[in-house]
């Protein structure tokens, strides 16, 4: 089992590797701007997958409703912007309170999703958490699609063409740059956070040993409602630079994104933040070589090829601890 | 004092709430017109509703807590208590077959139309009860054996000219090839992962009906999928309703009687043990893989019928009938109705999809209820709305025989 | 010279770069009852789950020769093939199946022995009814046996805390053992009910010619219960022998009291 497994493995790699110094080789151009299409695709992965990753650490539950705390996100910056642009707002600030709102709207469905929906199934089987999981999924998208519209709004791009990126502009927009820039400030940030702050260090406890840190004076509850907060305030910037990118949202986008990003953070290893962005570019960006390639229709059957793969061979992901269960 | 407490929590709650649902329950922006409405009358909506609503489940998440310090409650739902009771249960059940039989020729073809959906979904219900409920295993792709069962007979009849009845047996063992086949690689995988797993395959059995045209011809679906027929014979549009009404009848009671007895045999016990226990289930000497590929496929086998009836009724299929969120459906059926329970399950299916077909005001608000259901269920009510109970053994323990009282 | 019915050599378990188990050998005699003691986190359980099949050890030899049957060897094989082998066992903190009642758990212990498949489980025909009824007397007489036939009826979460252990007893025993580890068997207990439980194990070795090998930290139970003793400390064996060896073993006493206990 182990040889095959190697074998195959190592075959995978040479088809792959192959084909890459063909099609560089053939066209670099072409490559290089589905390299940067890719790169594009995986930061906004990352941002989703980091709430993802985050909760599971911390309490072992697949948080089916992260994507749509990101769709929220984005529409709150679309109502926000189109309210306030319509009143004849500065440009600037119209973009600096979208942000704000998203961010704290999100941050606040993270945390009364998990009040409500989690919290008092603590201590219950994890079916139990992942059905209640799925329920405020579909409510939450059935709400927004009732109160608002099923079609899908145009969104008017928040982030302006700089200037000084005009060279360049054939090659990367300025929309797909600012998302690259803002994930890596963001990861900074929040690997900042985990590492230095009190907050942070309390996180890292609860993942570790909820009893423990329950026992140290750390107040778990906060801890796993910070969490949310935290994966929320990211999957919001994420929500609305893809809204920015992609010109149009609708109540649905959550769905496949936080589907997506999942998958990502599986891939990486659940659990793990710097699993998390690795997956995440790793899916985005050979993601992107499969549309550019071969067929972009099968796009998310791919994605869902790649995670039965990873799990069935390394069911860990790439940077996942293998714990062993307890008995 | 405690009332005045709790007035101020739901008030502080309604106010979160509010606020919360400002900018998505109040505003409503135009893009395209540029106008923006503020729909004030929500907001106060919202505030009234989420002041009761903290209330009752402050109240029951109280009682709840209360509860569970007693021992579990191994209280009998009422309906298995009637079901014991001889004298109740034969004049309920007389009355259950006479209505279901005089079902169709009482009510008009539309309301037998929508009956048949109310079974096929029992069908599938009691299906998915057997991974989810039993096997404790969460399959959020059970559609794709659905749409297996319904492209089984539609092609098949379309390239092979193969009847009903023919289709039917052989989808079930089609069923039951995929679910093997589906299953052998995902099943090694945790719980959690497995739902993502499912769900994905499902969405790709989906995603190729959509984009292979050749095979399945497309988004463009397969039309004049023939009804089933009666020894060669066909009948009128009324009639085959009818027909059609009666197979699933048949095929819902054969589901019954099979998982029942799957229930209470060797099989059935190690699916509840596995969902209880993986490790103390292993360490009695039950293989965990095999176990969970039964299940697996039985799940498959079921999908698959339900599928060819499907398509018999509807006579047209595409591969919008077969999205996630049909799986969806039939998930909350089973866990609104009550996981492992055949009775909840078949309740669950006839009050979530009869209750929406018939009040048409509130059907678009039906998946935005199932979320919501799903949440509360799982919070106050895990069992669902009629548990599930055990077989109950009598013993005379003096001439070591063994009298056996069944309860469906 | 009859063979060891329970034979492990050398047996290591790495995990990662903890090692649970390091070298560790013991043998157990065909109807004995032997112990495992250590202190907390010595390995004891880890060992348990080394010959059930729970982990795979890293190294070492695990090999079994149950009563009028040849050697063989457990090393890598799944839980449930070690329990058709003729191992069964009990868990520390109890693992009892809550959605099912008390013979229905202890049904579930049959499992292995009964041979109907799905599809006689659908047709139900005469063959697999009277093995359906045979399961349900045999569990009936365990129950009987270990004293919890009043219980048989109810969910087994809703059993007092002893008969909860007990009945873990009852369903491993279903499983047709020859050799039955008991993980802590008596933690948790009063002092009656441990004496029961005492009862029980002796008659368990006599009545059912079973072996047995328990991990325990009631010293009592375990000095007046055993054959032969095994002390595992940090993953390594540091003694085995009768009661009497043990109590006196200065190793021992010094891996419970500590380094210093010489000096006090």
């Amino acid at each position: 089992m182990r040889w095959i497994k190697i074998s195959l493995g190592l075959a995978v790699i040479g088809i792959i590797g192959f084909f890459t110094v063909r099609e560089l080789l053939m066209d670099p151009m072409y490559f290089f701007e589905l390299f940067l299409g890719g790169l594009t695709r995986g930061s906004i992965y990352a941002l989703i997958a980091l709430g993802y990753t985050m909760v599971y650490g911390i309490i072992q539950l697949i948080n089916f409703a992260h994507g749509e705390i990101y769709m929220i996100g984005a529409m709150t910056a679309l109502i926000v912007a189109s309210v306030l642009g319509m009143w004849g707002w500065n440009t600037a600030v119209i973009v600096i309170l979208a942000f704000v709102f998203a961010i704290v709207y999100s941050c606040a469905y993270g945390f009364t999703v998990e009040k409500i929906a989690y919290k008092p199934l603590r201590n219950a089987p994890r079916l139990s958490a992942l059905i209640s999981a799925i329920g405020m999924s579909l409510f939450l998208q059935n709400y927004v699609m009732l109160a608002q519209t099923p079609d899908y709004l145009p969104f008017k791009s928040l982030i302006p063409d700089f200037k000084f990126w005009e060279p360049f502009v054939h090659i990367i927009t300025s929309v797909e740059i600012t998302i690259i820039v803002t994930t890596v400030i963001v990861m900074i940030l929040l690997g900042l956070l985990i590492k230095f702050t009190r907050i942070g260090k309390a996180m890292r406890a609860t993942a570790q040993d909820k009893v423990m840190a329950a026992l140290l004076g750390i107040n778990v509850n906060n801890v796993i409602s910070a969490t949310f907060v935290v994966g929320s305030a990211t999957a919001a910037i994420g929500g609305v630079l893809i809204a920015c990118h992609v010109g149009q949202i609708n109540f649905y986008i959550g769905f496949l994104a936080g589907l997506k990003a999942f998958i990502a953070a599986v891939l990486g290893g659940i659990g793990s933040i710097p699993g998390a962005v690795l997956g995440s570019l790793v899916l985005g960006i050979s993601e992107s070589y499969f549309t550019g390639y071969f067929y972009s229709e099968y796009e998310d059957v791919f994605a869902f090829t790649i995670l039965v793969i990873i799990l069935i061979f390394r069911p860990s992901g790439i940077l996942g601890r293998h714990d062993a269960q307890k008995v | 004092m405690a009332i005045k407490n709790q007035i101020k929590q739901s008030l502080i709650i309604a106010f979160w709430f509010m606020i919360l649902t400002f900018p998505i329950m109040v505003i409503k922006v135009n893009t395209i017109q540029n106008t923006i409405y503020f729909r004030w009358a929500n907001l106060l909506w919202v505030g009234i509703v989420t002041f009761f609503a903290s209330m009752v489940w402050n109240y029951f998440l109280r009682r709840n807590e209360a509860q569970k310090k007693k021992e579990i409650d191994d209280d009998i739902p009422l309906i298995h208590r009637l079901l014991q009771n001889d004298r109740f249960r034969r004049p309920f059940l007389g009355l259950l077959a006479a209505f279901f039989i005089a079902y169709p020729f009482v009510f008009p073809m539309y309301h037998t139309s929508i009956m048949i959906s109310a079974l096929v979904y029992v069908m599938l219900g009691l299906g998915l009860n057997i991974v989810v409920g039993l096997a404790g295993l969460l399959d959020l792709g059970y559609v794709a054996f659905y749409a297996v069962g319904a492209y089984a007979y539609a092609l098949l009849n379309l390239h092979f000219g193969l009847s009903f009845w023919v289709v039917l047996p052989m989808s079930a063992l089609l069923g039951t090839l995929f679910g093997v086949m589906l299953g052998y690689p995902v099943l090694r995988l945790r719980g959690d992962y497995l739902a993502i797993v499912t769900l994905g395959f499902g969405e790709i059995i989906r995603i190729v009906l959509e984009n292979w045209d050749d095979f399945s011809n497309g988004p463009r679906g397969i039309a004049d999928i023939p009804p089933p027929s009666f020894f060669g014979h066909y009948f009128d549009q009324h009639n085959t309703m009818i027909y059609i009404y009666f197979i699933v009848i048949g095929l819902v009671l054969m589901t019954i009687f099979f998982v029942n007895r799957l229930e209470n045999s060797k099989i059935g016990r190690a699916w509840i043990a596995l969902r209880d226990d993986e490790i103390a289930c292993q360490a009695m000497g039950i293989d965990k893989f095999k176990t969970k590929l039964t299940a697996f496929a039985l799940g498959a086998t079921w999908a698959a019928m339900g599928g060819v009836v499907f398509a018999a009724k509807t006579s047209y299929i595409n591969p919008m009938s077969f999205t996630i969120w049909e799986s969806i459906t039939i998930l909350c059926v089973v866990v609104i109705g009550g996981m492992g329970s055949a009775i909840g399950v078949i309740a669950g299916a006839l009050v979530l999809i009869l209750l929406p077909e018939y009040l048409r005001a509130v059907a678009e608000y039906r998946m935005l209820v199932f979320g919501a259901l799903q949440v509360i269920v799982m919070v106050f009510k895990p069992d669902g709305l009629i548990k599930s109970v055990r077989k109950v053994y009598t013993f005379n323990v003096q001439e070591k025989t063994i009298h056996e009282q069944t309860h469906t | 010279m009859n063979k060891p019915i329970l034979n492990v050599k050398n047996l290591t378990m790495n995990f990662g770069g903890l090692k649970a188990l390091d070298d560790v050998s013991i043998a157990i005699e065909k109807g004995q009852i032997a112990a495992l003691i250590g202190p907390n986190g010595a390995g004891k359980t880890t060992f348990f789950n080394c010959i059930t099949g729970i982990y795979e050890p890293t190294n070492g030899i695990v090999e079994i020769t149950p009563p009028g049957k040849n050697t063989q060897s457990l090393r890598g094989l799944k839980p449930n093939y070690v329990t058709e082998r003729g191992i069964a066992r009990t868990f520390q903190n109890i693992r009892l199946f809550h959605g099912m009642t008390v013979l229905e758990n202890v049904m579930i212990g049959r499992h292995c022995r009964l041979s109907s498949g799905i599809i006689k489980a659908m047709l139900q025909p005469p063959s697999q009814k009277n093995e359906e009824q045979k399961a349900v007397t045999d569990s009936y007489e365990i129950l009987e046996k270990i004293g919890l036939e009043q219980y048989v009826n109810d969910m087994a979460v809703n059993l007092p805390y002893g008969a909860q252990r007990r009945l873990e007893i009852a369903r491993a025993l279903a499983t047709d053992p020859f050799l039955l580890l008991l993980d802590e068997p008596a933690a948790g207990m009063n002092p009656q009910e441990t004496k029961e439980l005492d009862d029980l194990i002796l008659w368990l070795r006599d009545n059912e010619n079973l072996t047995i090998l328990l991990i325990e930290h009631d010293m009592k139970l375990v000095m007046s219960l055993s054959d032969w003793i095994h002390v595992v400390d940090y993953g390594k064996k540091i003694a085995e022998g009768t009661p009497a060896d043990i109590k006196a073993n200065s190793d021992v006493i010094k891996a419970y009291l500590g380094e210093d206990s010489d000096d006090a």
